[in-house]
């Protein structure tokens, strides 16, 4: 089948994509090949019948978070050959470590079966329905206080990452708000009572 | 229709790759950083994958959450590697000893 095929096209890429991550040279090559990775796996969701899902991956990782990283890489002088040391050391032990995790995965979801019956596979959904009403109707009433914990997350990390990277340097003509706000009359103007000269 | 076995196949493979890469590139906080984003996306996987096989769209409210929260690590992670490489002029995590841990 042409899903089926599509499948496994795009994860081969994927599989190909994850491993360029962990062994490109370059942080930047690294990075794209991030990128890689979540257009493919935003088409692997599009064929798992999660629209929406697949959509926000690639607006919110693609499009956001992943400009985020290329940002930073291009701002940091990283000394890539030192950061590489021990790499040849250590990529036999990753790749054994590798192993032994899909082995582990493979050997449950093989073996156990996970108490699936065999070769059930849900049929595909009718052709009316919307992955993103049916998301939006379960997000905005049963999943409601989660959704707005999230919210507030969200702004934490504003928050967060606007005061720990703010840097003031010395000499820089900026405004002290709670200075301004904490300012009373009397500070600022004085009032001078003197009586009036006479007419000459 | 895929089966669910394979797509969980995928992710465990997806998933033990950031595993080796976390050991391999030991030294780079930002690679360590992205290995930890391939695995959140290892784990959604399983979620979406589950998700369909049972019919319960719960699995795909919970990915939405995870997006959100990674996008949300990476911001603060970030910005915590600007700080670090504007006082240390590196990212090595060989040289963050000043805790002595």
């Amino acid at each position: 089948m042409i899903v089926n095929l599509l499948f496994y096209v795009f994860a081969a890429v994927l599989v190909v994509a994850a491993i360029g991550v962990i062994t490109a040279r370059n942080p930047v090559h690294c990075a794209l090949f991030l990128v890689v990775a979540f257009l493919n796996s935003a088409v692997i969701w599009l064929l798992l019948e999660a629209e929406f899902l697949a959509i926000t991956l690639v607006v919110v990782y693609v499009g956001a978070v992943m400009v985020l990283w290329l940002f930073v890489l291009m701002m940091m002088d990283i000394d890539v050959a030192k950061l590489r040391q021990g790499f040849t050391r250590y990529a036999p032990f990753g790749a054994l470590v590798a192993l032994v995790v899909s082995a582990e995965i493979g050997l449950v979801v093989w073996v156990r079966r996970l108490g699936l019956p065999e070769g059930t596979a849900p049929g595909p959904l009718p052709a009316g329905h919307s992955n993103t009403q049916a998301l939006g109707e379960l997000l905005y009433s049963q999943y409601l206080y989660p959704f707005e914990v999230a919210a507030v997350i969200l702004l934490v990390a504003i928050v967060a990452a606007i005061t720990l990277t703010m840097r003031r340097r010395p000499g820089q003509k900026v405004q002290d708000v709670a200075r301004q706000v904490a300012v009373r009359a009397a500070d600022r103007v004085r009032v001078v009572k003197m009586d009036a000269e006479g007419r000459q | 229709m895929i089966p669910l076995s394979h797509v969980l196949m995928l992710s465990g493979i997806l998933f033990s790759l950031a595993v080796a890469g976390i050991f391999i590139n030991r030294k780079n906080v930002l690679l360590l950083l992205m290995c930890i984003e391939l695995m959140l996306l290892a784990v959604n996987f399983n979620f979406i994958a589950f998700a369909r096989q049972l019919g319960d769209l719960g699995g795909q409210v919970f990915v939405f959450f995870i997006l959100t929260v990674a996008a949300a690590e990476s911001a603060i992670g970030l910005a915590i590697l600007v700080v670090l490489f504007r006082q240390r002029h590196s990212i090595n995590v060989e040289e963050l000893d000043a805790m002595r841990g």
